[in-house]
């Protein structure tokens, strides 16, 4: 008997909420009552979030200067098939008071940073200071991996082979007087990049760590003399080399390449003409990119982009018209829920 | 018999004899001179079910598992990443495969495990076998074919046994064969005769003889066999063997303290062993159409990867863009053919885009199926308290299909009925004898009323042949009270005392109704049958034949020989059976009398009998002993002897027994129907009683107009002018009533005979088409058909019929005996009642509940969940592949088409596993739409998912329209969002992986939120998975990205969440797009809810009504 009872029990199932598939819930529905009011909030909301942002978005100032020289009026043109250095200048003026921070970028357009092959084309041990991947790099880096003497390149692979080395040169016309705006390239790279995910091998000087290793073939002078003046920005810390390294998501990029905080120009830009010095070197003709340089300051949601604002602006007002459609269906089709 | 014999052995020699087995008894070779046997090797007495050894376990079963189409597609992708240069690294196609693979590998090793368990404790378990006179223990995987065994009481059969001796003088057992078939009362099994008086070792190891008998087959309840026993210096004696003398392996002994019987069929080949065999697997709608989703995901993959293969050379063209200085080629790829190239690209774009398809969608669905399928188990409502036993699962594949049902065929009796017979009344010669006893418990009243009806001489012999009849034709065992002892039950016998047994609870119910009237059946005693009559004088017949009860008879009887020396036949069986055997008698009046009990709802039974000479005793003995000699074909021999023994019956009367409807039935039946699921009775018994069952159970209602299709009409006008009739009434009801159905419905009636008729293929109306259309047009509008005189295979025909009709209706067979398996087996979905009439339809069904009503909550409730909660899993699985991986394919126009993957590894691998994997599966496994009690208020529900609503093409449709509306607002939202500008306020530029998580956190939040906007049912459970998912996604990237991991060789992913976050505006895009990406849906639910409410819809709001309204009262 007393089994019985036992094996009973077993067979009975738990009488609990969960098995029993009565847990107590919440059961929203999505019906008109609440969603309608709801629309009109998110869409208040949105609309607000978006004029503020329109507004400090079209506050931002922003000079752009397209110096790839395809046009022969360019000053640039005559650099655009010279493959020796040559050097051109483009004057422009600033009709107000530029505010700072400003930040200088150069652009590329065309120009597919993000191809697989090309991005994956690097060898992040070496990068990270690896003395033992210096001599055999990672096969990644092909057809980058070693120069035609079989020597190994350090740093290899495409992406950096391909560095940005254009130089610019800005300078304010004070009183008919060029002077030379401070351009300040720290800070440009990411701080890990700069602190953590790159490392110079720790062997000074430094140049004895790339004993037996080359430069790349496209560079001009080897790593290790990116910036002789500064140890803290030289080899691979470089902030020019660590921006380059950072791929650009789409094929039209912006990359920073210094900012102007000197304590002349810490409000800004004052307004004036301006003289920018370019450094020819970077090829994009082959492929009918484009270079440009862009002045910009940045508010609290960074550079400009109205496409932000104005989305946020379009999203709300449909939210208003959906709600106000909404109403109407709702009035018509007298459902359930009304008292 | 003996010529027979000899020739029959003869034979034997010339054809090899492959078909029997010859058995040693006690291993004793045959007396020199005997026959030749060729001498066959047994396996012994090991019982194998496990799959795998420890050895073979992984080959094989990654074999297995590779065979399934999606794990060979992966292992595929895996192989390719594998060999190629692919966009990602092998592991984010072989983690989740590896993962998959050992789970389930796990799952099965652990399965296998117990099962070598289980094999290993019957293997070991103690067996005891005679040798050299003596009863030696051993364990039971050692005993071999041959071995003569001692079972005592309680002890399990470890093999299956000729039964040779018992401890009982009449050489009986009794055992139940409960685990095997279910059936839980005592069947009695008889030693062989000439063995049966062997009482001890010695005795029973003296024995010299051979068995043969067939080779082993699956039927339970089928063995020939014959066993030839060798004396010294005389001819052997041969004995037919039947089922009645194998005990199976599996069953128990019971009431008897031991028995000695040789093992003949072992180890994997006992019949249990071979009743293991698995049925053949039933597949669901809802896979049907997720294999098509599937297929048509493949096209999508296939043609993207086309797309961009295509569009990639295309763009390629100019030298510029092919090779650009700063990205030139190595050496080796240059060489390589632009063909062989352009392959290995189209195989890296489908590397890329491959996710489309996720493995994890199978897991999900396999785990919800195994997962959900317990609340069937767990459902308390659907336990039984008398069996003590609630719902059972046996193929958790099909738990959707429960929501999907159209057509129910249930059997009748035991399952609409509850199988629990009670004698009503029975009609002896036209006179109607109704026991009072229940009345007021006497049984003298009763015997006192019979008296007072009938008074003339003839009547009275006639009454007595008839109650002597049901007292003697039957196969009813009496089981005694154990604690009895031998004298008080001298006195008792019939009283509380005893009981009866049968395997036919009608049979159980007469003999008990007659008790009831004043003639108690004692019991067999040495081949005697005692009764104690109203006299209270005991009877006694010897028993010399029986003739079995069989479906295709449905009739049995039984020979025996009064004290006086008659021999007489007494016969019952059906009123089809008996009639055109019944020579004479008050035919005319018992007609009459079963159809009017017919129709009032009682099963009826005729009664015959036949008084044979002694020569003609003589000659049904010689066909008899020759037909159960037989050991090839012995069943239809036997059926042809049993055809000519019955024959020339004097009918006596008939007997009524009534079987009472189940529980809730009727209400069962009607929920059914408001829920649109058309309802088919399936009954062997006759038209009226099964009409009259169909009235009470409501299946028809007053108004239902009745179709006949039976015999009797088709005798009158030809088949095909009844079907062209019928047909026109249905039409012309139909056109006039318009969309309105349920102004007038109805029910057809249809026979076994007729059906037959209608199902074959007949030349005649080749030009009017086949009838079995017009019959399948007239059951579709007929809300209920009750079919009756079906054969069991009848019962799988009709299943089969409508299932093959043009709509592909899914149907479902509900049935609970042995005759209701073929069309269990049948149906889409198969239920078995765990009834009275043994376990074998539960055994074989897909589901197996208690009683009837059970059903309503197993459809309308469980069916209805298990359906959208699968639905939903479905299409939100491929839409959640197609956010994630369109972005990727549009990501490929800005990237060169060169298969920058737009995702990190980890989001690619993990993103299917991990982040958006639990929500959904939580969902499918709780989500209730409308509540319990909703769902069974309002069975038309049921009609809002009937015909797969939620799969069909323009649901999918929508969704993956959705899924790629969302996937380009993520992509260009992030594309607008990057366009040449900075997120941050100090000037720094974000990477391309920042673009993609950006995007990849836009699409993990949509995902999820699209789940919580879908989610009706909040439970804390639902709460804590879908946030908890989505906390697990930011700390995990924050973990990913905040820890140079040493492990990996790249560390593209350091701090690129940080960076994101740290920045205004990331979050507001981010905002911005998760509500615009659910925008739409929002607005279409709205609407859609407002202007064409579907019934569940409506149902919600009431609900919620009815709550509010409480509140108010309550305040």
């Amino acid at each position: 008997m007393v089994k019985e009872e036992q094996e009973e029990s077993s067979n009975r199932p738990d009488n609990t909420a969960f098995t029993q598939q009565r847990l107590p819930a919440w059961q929203p529905i999505l019906s008109a009552s609440i969603v309608i009011p709801m629309f009109v909030l998110i869409g208040a909301a949105f609309i607000g979030v978006g004029v503020a942002l329109f507004i400090t978005s079209r506050d931002i100032q922003l000079q752009e200067l397209d110096y790839t020289g395809d046009d022969s009026e360019h000053p640039c043109f005559k650099c655009r098939t010279n493959t020796e250095k040559c050097t051109c200048s483009m004057t422009f003026s600033i009709p107000t008071l530029f505010k700072g921070p400003v930040f200088f970028y150069y652009g590329l357009t065309n120009y597919f940073q993000n191809q697989r092959k090309y991005g994956a084309s690097k060898d992040d041990n070496q990068l990270y200071g690896d003395l033992n991947y210096f001599t055999s790099p990672s096969t990644d880096c092909d057809p980058y991996t070693r120069d035609s003497k079989n020597m190994p390149i350090v740093p290899c692979g495409a992406l950096a082979n391909s560095m940005f080395n254009d130089t610019f040169t800005l300078s304010h016309t004070v009183n008919g007087v060029q002077k030379i705006v401070p351009l300040d390239g720290k800070g440009i790279a990411w701080w890990t990049d700069y602190n953590i995910k790159y490392r110079n091998p720790s062997i000074t000087p430094l140049i004895n760590a790339f004993n037996g290793t080359k430069k790349p073939t496209n560079w001009p002078k080897p790593i290790y003399e990116l910036d002789t003046t500064d140890v803290y920005n030289n080899g691979f810390i470089n902030q020019d080399f660590l921006v380059w390294m950072r791929r650009a998501a789409l094929p039209d990029f912006r990359k920073l390449y210094r900012r102007i905080t000197h304590d002349d120009y810490a409000a800004g830009l004052p307004a004036g003409n301006y003289t920018l010095t370019i450094a020819y070197n970077y090829p994009v003709h082959s492929f009918n990119g484009k270079k440009k340089v862009v002045l910009s300051n940045v508010s609290w949601m960074g550079g400009k982009n109205d496409f932000l604002g104005i989305a946020y602006i379009v999203v709300g007002s449909m939210c208003v018209v959906m709600s106000i459609v909404m109403l109407i269906v709702y009035a018509r089709f007298k459902f359930g829920e009304d008292d | 018999m003996s010529c027979s014999f000899i020739c029959f052995l003869g034979c034997a020699g010339e054809e090899n004899w492959v078909d029997s087995r010859t058995v040693y008894i006690g291993h004793k070779e045959p007396p020199a001179g005997a026959e030749a046997y060729i001498p066959q090797r047994y396996p012994n007495n090991r019982i194998v079910s496990s799959k795998y050894t420890f050895w073979n376990f992984i080959p094989k079963n990654l074999f297995e598992q590779f065979r399934r189409i999606a794990n060979f597609y992966f292992l595929v992708i895996f192989l390719v990443q594998l060999i190629i240069d692919t966009p990602t690294s092998p592991v984010t196609s072989g983690l989740p495969l590896f993962f998959v693979i050992t789970v389930t590998a796990i799952k099965q090793g652990y399965e296998d495990w117990l099962r070598h368990k289980a094999d290993c404790s019957i293997n070991e378990c103690p067996v005891d076998v005679v040798q050299q006179e003596k009863v030696v223990r051993t364990q039971s995987h050692k005993l071999r074919v041959g071995d003569i065994v001692m079972v005592r009481e309680d002890e399990t059969f470890p093999c299956d046994l000729i039964f040779l001796s018992s401890s009982r003088d009449d050489g009986t057992c009794y055992v139940t064969t409960t685990s095997l078939d279910g059936e839980s009362s005592h069947k009695t099994y008889y030693a062989v005769p000439d063995t049966m008086a062997f009482k001890t070792e010695q005795e029973v190891d003296s024995l010299h003889a051979t068995i043969e008998c067939e080779q082993p087959q699956p039927d339970l309840y089928k063995f020939v066999g014959r066993i030839n026993i060798y004396k010294d210096k005389e001819e052997p004696v041969s004995r037919t063997l039947g089922a009645e003398n194998l005990l199976l392996r599996g069953a128990t002994l019971k009431n008897t303290q031991h028995i000695y019987a040789v093992a003949v069929y072992t180890g994997m080949e006992t019949k249990m062993a071979l009743n293991y065999q698995s049925k053949s697997q039933k597949r669901s709608a809802v896979e049907k159409s997720m294999n098509a989703f599937l297929v048509v995901y493949l096209c999508i993959l296939i043609s993207k990867a086309v797309i961009n293969t295509v569009l990639k050379y295309a763009w390629q063209w100019s030298p510029d863009r092919d090779e650009p200085w700063y990205n030139h080629r190595t050496e080796n790829e240059r060489q390589r053919h632009v063909v062989i190239r352009a392959f290995t690209d189209f195989l890296a774009f489908m590397v890329l885009f491959n996710y489309i398809i996720p493995v994890s969608m199978y897991v999900t669905v396999e785990m919800q199926k195994f997962l959900g399928s317990y609340f069937i188990t767990w459902d308390e409502e659907m336990f039984d308290e008398e069996l003590g036993q609630g719902a059972q699962v046996n193929t958790s594949d099909l738990n959707e299909e429960l929501g999907q049902v159209e057509y129910v065929f249930t059997d009748k009796t035991g399952t609409l009925t509850e199988n629990n017979m009670e004698f009503i009344e029975c009609c002896v010669d036209g006179n109607v004898y109704i026991p009072h006893a229940i009345c007021n418990g006497q049984i003298l009243s009763a015997a006192s009323s019979i008296d007072m009806i009938d008074s003339s001489p003839g009547g009275k012999r006639i009454r007595d042949l008839f109650f002597r009849a049901l007292c003697l034709c039957h196969t009813v065992q009496v089981k005694e009270e154990e604690t009895v002892d031998g004298i008080k039950r001298g006195i008792h016998q019939g009283r509380p005392t005893s009981f009866y047994i049968s395997s036919s609870p009608d049979e159980v119910a007469l003999v008990e109704g007659m008790k009831r009237l004043g003639y108690t059946y004692l019991r067999l005693k040495d081949n005697y049958m005692e009764i104690l009559n109203k006299d209270d004088e005991i009877e006694r017949f010897e028993l010399l034949h029986v003739l079995n009860f069989d479906s295709v008879r449905r009739r049995m009887s039984v020979i025996v020989k009064s004290i006086s020396g008659e021999y007489l036949m007494f016969c019952k069986g059906a009123d089809s059976s008996i009639f055109p055997r019944v020579v004479s008698g008050k035919v005319e009046q018992v007609k009459a009398h079963v159809e009017q009990n017919a129709v009032e709802g009682l099963r009826t039974l005729c009664v015959a009998y036949r008084r044979l000479s002694e020569s003609e005793y003589q000659e049904a003995c010689h066909y008899l002993t020759e037909a159960k000699l037989a050991l090839q074909d012995r069943e239809q021999r036997l059926a042809q002897a049993y055809d000519v023994i019955e024959r020339d019956f004097v009918l006596l009367g008939a007997t009524a027994v009534e079987d009472r409807l189940q529980e809730k039935a009727a209400d069962t039946i009607e929920s059914l129907h408001k829920a649109g699921i058309k309802v088919w009775v399936l009954t062997g018994d006759k038209m009226e009683t099964a009409a009259a069952t169909c009235y009470a159970s409501k299946l028809f209602r007053r108004s239902t107009q009745i179709l006949e299709l039976t015999k009797k009409r088709t005798k009158e006008q030809s088949l095909h002018d009844v079907l062209f009739e019928l047909n026109r009434t249905v039409l012309r009801q139909r056109s006039i009533s318009g969309d309105g159905m349920d102004c007038l419905d109805f029910g057809l009636i249809i026979d076994g005979a007729t059906l037959s008729a209608v199902l074959k293929p007949s030349q005649e109306v080749s030009g009017h088409g086949n009838y079995r259309e017009i019959f399948l047009e007239i059951c579709r509008n007929c809300s209920a058909v009750l079919c009756c005189r079906m054969a069991p295979l009848q019962k799988a025909q009709i299943v089969k019929l409508i299932k093959s009709s043009k709509e592909h209706p899914i149907t479902l067979a509900v049935g609970d005996g042995a005759n209701d398996v073929s069309m269990i087996l049948e149906a889409h979905v198969g239920i078995g009642i765990m009834g009275k009439e043994g376990r074998q339809a539960a055994r074989n069904s897909d589901y197996a509940i208690p009683k009837f009503k059970h059903l309503k909550k197993m459809l309308l409730v469980h069916g209805h969940y298990y359906y959208i909660r699968i639905a939903e899993l479905v299409q939100y699985f491929f839409y959640k592949n197609v956010c994630f991986i369109f972005p990727q394919f549009l990501y490929q126009f800005f990237c060169g088409f060169s298969q920058q993957p737009l995702y990190d590894t980890a989001y690619l691998t993990l993103y299917n596993i991990s982040f958006t994997s639990l929500p959904i599966l939580l969902y499918s496994l709780v989500e209730q739409h409308v509540t319990i009690d909703t769902l069974k208020r309002e069975p038309s529900l049921y009609r809002d998912i009937a015909k797969n609503s939620l799969l069909r093409w323009p649901v999918f449709l929508y969704w993956t329209c959705l899924g790629v509306f969302d996937a380009v607002i993520f992509f260009f939202g992030a594309y607008f969002l990057f366009d040449n500008t900075t997120f941050t306020s100090n000037g720094q530029m974000f990477g391309n992986w920042t673009f993609g998580t950006l995007i990849f956190t836009v699409l993990v939040f949509t995902v999820t939120l699209k789940l919580a906007l879908d989610t009706r049912h909040w439970t804390w459970i639902n709460h804590f998975v879908i946030w908890g998912s989505l906390l697990f996604y930011v700390i995990f990237s924050l973990l990913w990205g905040g820890i140079i991991w040493p492990f990996l060789n790249y560390q593209r992913m350091y701090y690129v969440f940080m960076q994101m976050l740290s920045s205004g505006p990331a979050w507001l895009s981010i905002i911005l797009l998760i509500t615009v990406s659910l925008l739409p849906d929002v607005i279409k639910k709205v609407l859609c809810r407002a202007i064409c409410p579907t019934a569940t819809e409506r149902a919600q709001v009431r609900k919620r009504f009815l709550k509010i309204d409480l509140k108010f009262y309550l305040c």
